[in-house]
């Protein structure tokens, strides 16, 4: 029904968590794998995040659409750094071990694949949880989640309508575009980029002004039905915590700090295996 | 801070569903790898405009989140901060006008045009690479030129695109008492 | 019978407006009541409805004279809020109105809002839902339903809370004849079981009808003109006088010269009390007409011949090995239940959906390999919703915005253009924004801008869906007279009437499969087609019955050919 969240509802002790507490715990556990470049620690979150994976009971190929993405993604940003900065890795380590007899401006270099590596283990420890979240959360929880951890209720609200309508708006771009090719507008890709945008345009005012009427007419339910009425609002879709809830955020908690020590003890955001050599 | 309206949130919900929806399905190829001509950003500007700062944050922050989410490539926060930036301070520049009340023309769009280019030259030049850097600790020359590439590309887009949508729906406006029947 | 509602010398003007479009209403509505609002498109009843649920002046800006009062405190003096409490509104748009992402969290919408919290928010959702039959569907996403269901799913929502007054602003626009008797029947038993008064806008007054109704008010140009119950009203003739369709048994037995009074109760066929002599004077009606002549044969025009289509590779198809003929010349109609495919089967034909299995033929030409834009060379297309086709804001832009991609002179423009915004009843107001407009407006903008294009087929998605019966008769005679000139009319309809009407013939779609394929008369008689296909049994049957006609089938296609070949040309000349 909904491209965004993939959720694959199937029983596991994942799923039942609640939604605030795995926005929590994702949060949480980016900012401990975005903090720091301690390959250790690193591993240690990738390694951790493979095996919750298996315990949330989603398949490979349940994702292994998503997974294409982002694998094209991330080969692309490699190759971008090493063209733009090939010795990076030796600034930031701060020593040049060649691994080959020819030195030159592109000359592979240990520091360079090391720092490489960590790039990719950064991937590592984050992209299994980003997806775990997807698959495992219910959307329609999202929203009150996000109220629950102090997002104000009008604000996760409209996450919520964002949510409700990205298919409506999918369906309408669609239908929009092929009305206007049926009268006659010209879609072709091989234009500039002012003509590529004006025949966008041709679909996309249509869709910003119907979206502007129903903008109109939800408000309008919305208010009719005592939307912002008071402070709070309760919601459906919520469930109390529970101590698993708890014990995962306080475990990803620790987390962050794990982190942040590390990066005082390593007295830089990287682990140097370079410099003891 | 004062209540949002239920308009508000309701702008910024569809604002952002729009935003997904442009940003995930109609990128068009510039050339530079990483960088597509983001359609999106015409329409962040146009949401900032009629409805004001609040709504161009929410509705970038929360429509860029969802694109990355949906990709599964996790949460590329320096960008996503980015557009929220740009919803925010397009909202701030051009919270003078009154789309919403049907005035739109001349010293208007000029004025649209070059706060876009400004608000998203200092967000993709400076905020997105900083960001970067920050977080990640890319390279600078390569944050830098990315980021420079986003913002010509960027400004553009938004400038012609932007400006289109706000002519249109100016014109959808009617004026006090101007809907006559003739024959 | 206490007061709940009162209009007194109610006048309201849009800030927009240069006059006012509600002029000195009068109107009481009582605890428990059920008051059907009829009128011509355009002339206040969404307005109306905006002031009693607060819309107006809390969304809508304009200025208002006069009181309003519910339960005798004025609404000037009342938050949208307090209105709420007692007033409930079910929107035309029933997708729009949904604004949850499931069905239980849109009927709990409203709970959520007033702070409810557990166990009672499950268990009144619980409750309501099972009150309108949709507790099955209670984890589906608003894209799995169906309108029929959406429109439930809305009338629970407002339901959670104790309203004194639930306002219907076109229920039943867009469902199937079906589906709409059921919503008729929903919202009957609603009011009965909660006692609340009920207030409905519709076009389809046979419709509900169905079901008994209090009062009917009759508003043109903004005034309320005549408040009575609906044995008065069919009665009389005022309905007909002000652009609105009679229930097609009454118009029947006006033709058969039947003098008709209140006492005979003619608010509803099952009703309705015939003395033997008026049923004599159907009888003869039916027999002093001849019955129509079989038309000849024509050549092929539009060939489908074994089309499967389905929206998503391994999802299950939703047309499944149609065959189709159309002859040029043609006006047949498509019918059938809501979801059954017929817009996915004109989309198909025009192209928009690619990926089919089978093949079209146009004229003996090969169809398959041609893009939207060639076939639209052939074929126009008027959508159903009429907010997908409309990419221009003035009028005018988007009616000549065909003839200027196809390179036509200015003159050339200006003329057709002319000539289509006048058959469509727009031409008053050329030069607003469409936004201005009805929805009703906006559907005649875009069937206007494909009558400028002129092509040789016109496929038209629901036509008449919220027009009032002066626009549709406007709109169908010219694409009548177009198809007499020879441009072959598809048209995809619910609209039983617009149906034996106008078309020679009609297709039936039954969950993606045709299941019946006869002259329209035929069809609408036969019950197992009508069952089947969520059709509707026409009033005219029910009155050949009555009337001890035993070819029931033959009196409706009497009926129609005598109301196409003779009133309409009278009417014409004068
Ligand atoms: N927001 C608005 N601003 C200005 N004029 C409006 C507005 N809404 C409606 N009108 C005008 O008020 C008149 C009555 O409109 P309204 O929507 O009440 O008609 P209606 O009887 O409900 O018609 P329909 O059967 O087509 O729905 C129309 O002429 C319309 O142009
Ligand atoms: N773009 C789409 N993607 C996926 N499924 C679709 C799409 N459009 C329609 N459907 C599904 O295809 C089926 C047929 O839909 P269609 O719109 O053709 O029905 P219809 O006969 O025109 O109904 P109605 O009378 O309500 O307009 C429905 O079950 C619908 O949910
Ligand atoms: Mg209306
Ligand atoms: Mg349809």
């Amino acid at each position: 029904m909904n491209n965004l969240f993939n959720y694959i509802d199937r029983p596991s002790p994942i799923h039942r968590l609640t939604g605030a507490t795995k926005f929590v715990c994702l949060m949480l556990w980016s900012a401990a794998a975005m903090s720091t470049y301690d390959t250790r620690f690193l591993a240690i979150l990738g390694a951790a995040s493979l095996v919750m994976f298996k315990v949330s009971r989603i398949k490979y190929k349940d994702v292994s659409f998503l997974l294409s993405f982002t694998f094209v993604f991330l080969i692309m940003n490699n190759i971008l750094v090493y063209l733009f900065s090939p010795l990076h890795g030796c600034e930031i380590y701060n020593s040049t071990t060649y691994l080959l007899p020819y030195t030159g401006h592109f000359a592979p270099t240990a520091e360079q694949l090391f720092y490489h590596l960590n790039y990719f283990l950064k991937y590592l420890a984050t992209i299994p949880i980003v997806l775990l979240f997807v698959c495992t959360t219910n959307p329609s929880e999202f929203a009150s989640s996000l109220n629950k951890i102090g997002v104000k209720y009008s604000v996760a609200y409209s996450v919520s309508l964002a949510l409700r309508y990205i298919p409506d708006v999918q369906r309408q771009y669609h239908e929009i575009s092929q009305a206007s090719q049926a009268r006659g507008i010209e879609m072709s890709r091989k234009t500039n980029i002012v003509n590529r945008l004006k025949s966008a345009s041709t679909i996309l005012i249509p869709l910003i002004l119907t979206s502007m009427d129903r903008i109109e007419v939800i408000s309008n339910a919305m208010e009719l039905r005592g939307f912002g009425k008071r402070d709070k609002r309760t919601w459906y879709m919520a469930h109390p915590f529970r101590r698993p809830d708890i014990v995962c955020m306080i475990v990803c908690a620790i987390l962050v700090v794990i982190a942040i020590a590390l990066n005082i003890i390593n007295g830089s955001r990287f682990y140097n295996p370079f410099m003891q050599i | 801070m004062k209540k949002l309206s239920v308009k508000t949130i309701v702008a910024t919900g569809i604002g952002a569903a729009l935003f997904f929806v442009l940003g995930r399905f109609v990128a068009i190829p510039s050339g530079v790898p990483d960088t597509n001509i983001s359609v999106q950003y015409g329409l962040l500007g146009f949401i900032a405009t009629v409805f004001g700062p609040v709504a161009g944050l929410l509705a970038g922050l929360i429509g860029h989140f969802f694109i990355d989410f949906s990709f599964g490539w996790g949460v590329w926060w320096s960008w996503v901060i980015t557009s929220a930036f740009v919803g925010l301070a397009t909202g701030l520049i051009t919270s003078k006008l009154k789309v919403d009340e049907g005035e739109f023309a001349g010293k208007d769009i000029v004025w649209f045009i070059i706060s876009s280019v400004i608000v998203h030259f200092v967000a993709w030049g400076l905020v997105a690479p900083v960001l970067d850097i920050l977080i990640y600790s890319e390279p600078a020359n390569k944050v830098f030129l990315q980021g420079l590439v986003s913002a010509g590309v960027n400004s553009i887009t938004t400038a012609i695109v932007g400006t289109l949508l706000c002519v249109a729906y100016a014109h959808t406006i009617p004026k006090k008492g101007s809907l006559k029947e003739e024959d | 019978m206490e007061e709940l509602l009162k209009f007194e010398n109610f006048t309201f003007q849009y800030n927009a407006q240069t006059k006012p479009t509600l002029i000195d209403i009068n109107l009481t509505v009582h605890k428990g009541e059920k008051i059907l609002i009829a009128g011509p498109s355009g002339c206040g009843k969404s307005t109306l409805i905006h002031c009693i649920n607060g819309l107006i002046p809390f969304s809508y800006k304009g200025e208002n004279r006069g009181r309003l009062t519910i339960k005798g405190k004025d609404t000037n003096k009342m938050s949208l809020f307090e209105i709420s409490k007692s007033v409930g509104t079910v929107l035309q748009d029933s997708d729009a109105q949904f604004v949850g992402m499931t069905v239980a969290e849109d009927i709990a919408f409203a709970l959520e809002n007033d702070c409810v919290g557990e166990p009672k928010l499950h268990d009144t959702v619980n409750e309501v839902a099972g009150l309108v039959n949709v507790d099955k569907l209670l984890d589906h996403a608003p894209t799995e339903l169906s309108g029929g269901q959406k429109q439930r799913v809305s009338v629970a929502g407002v339901m959670v809370d104790d309203v004194e007054l639930l306002l219907f602003d076109e229920p039943l626009a867009n469902l199937d004849p079906a589906t709409g008797k059921q919503a008729v029947e929903l919202i009957d038993n609603v009011g009965k079981r909660t006692g609340a008064a009920v207030i409905i806008v519709e076009h389809r007054l046979e419709d509900v009808l169905y079901k008994d109704v209090d009062r009917i008010v009759l508003m043109y140009e903004g005034r309320i003109i005549r408040d009575c119950t609906p044995d008065e009203l069919l009665s009389e003739s005022a309905l007909k006088e002000h652009g609105i369709r009679e229930p097609l048994y009454i118009t029947a037995l006006k033709y058969s010269n039947v003098n008709i009074t209140p006492d005979m109760k003619p608010g509803h066929i099952d009703t309705i009390r015939l003395s033997d002599s008026d049923m004599k004077k159907v009888f003869d009606f039916y027999e002093s007409i001849e019955e129509p002549k079989e038309r000849g044969t024509r050549d092929k025009l539009l060939e489908v011949s074994d089309i499967t289509f389905a929206y998503k590779e391994g999802h299950s198809p939703v047309l499944k090995n149609i065959n189709l003929c159309i002859d040029r010349g043609e006006m047949v109609a498509i019918v059938g239940t809501n979801g059954a495919g017929k817009s996915t089967f004109s989309k198909v034909i025009c192209g928009f959906e690619p990926g089919y299995e089978g093949k079209i033929t146009f004229a003996g030409e090969d169809f398959d390999s041609l893009s939207i834009k060639e076939r639209a060379e052939h074929i126009g297309f008027v959508l159903q919703n009429p907010n997908q086709m409309i990419s221009k804001v003035m009028i005018m832009d988007e009616v000549a915005m065909g003839l200027r991609l196809r390179g036509a002179s200015e003159e050339e423009i200006a003329t057709k253009t002319e000539q289509a915004l006048k058959i469509c009843g727009l031409w008053k107001f050329r030069n607003w924004p469409i936004s201005a407009l009805s929805f009703g407006q906006k559907k005649r903008v875009t069937i206007a801008s494909i009558l400028t294009l002129e092509p040789e087929m016109i496929i038209l998605d629901e036509p008449t869906a919220g027009q009032d019966y002066r626009h549709y008769t406007e709109i169908m005679d010219f694409l009548k007279e177009i198809n007499e000139k020879g441009v072959t009319v598809l048209m995809i309809t619910h609209d039983m009437h617009l149906m034996l009407e106008y078309a020679e013939r009609a297709v039936v779609f039954s969950d993606g499969r045709i299941i019946a394929d006869d002259t329209c008369a035929s069809i609408i008689t036969n019950p197992d087609i009508v069952r089947e296909a969520n059709l509707k049994e026409t009033s005219l049957y029910e009155l050949a019955k009555d009337c001890k006609i035993e070819d029931g089938t033959g009196f409706v296609r009497r009926f129609i050919d005598y109301e196409r070949t003779v009133v309409n040309v009278k009417e014409r000349e004068a």
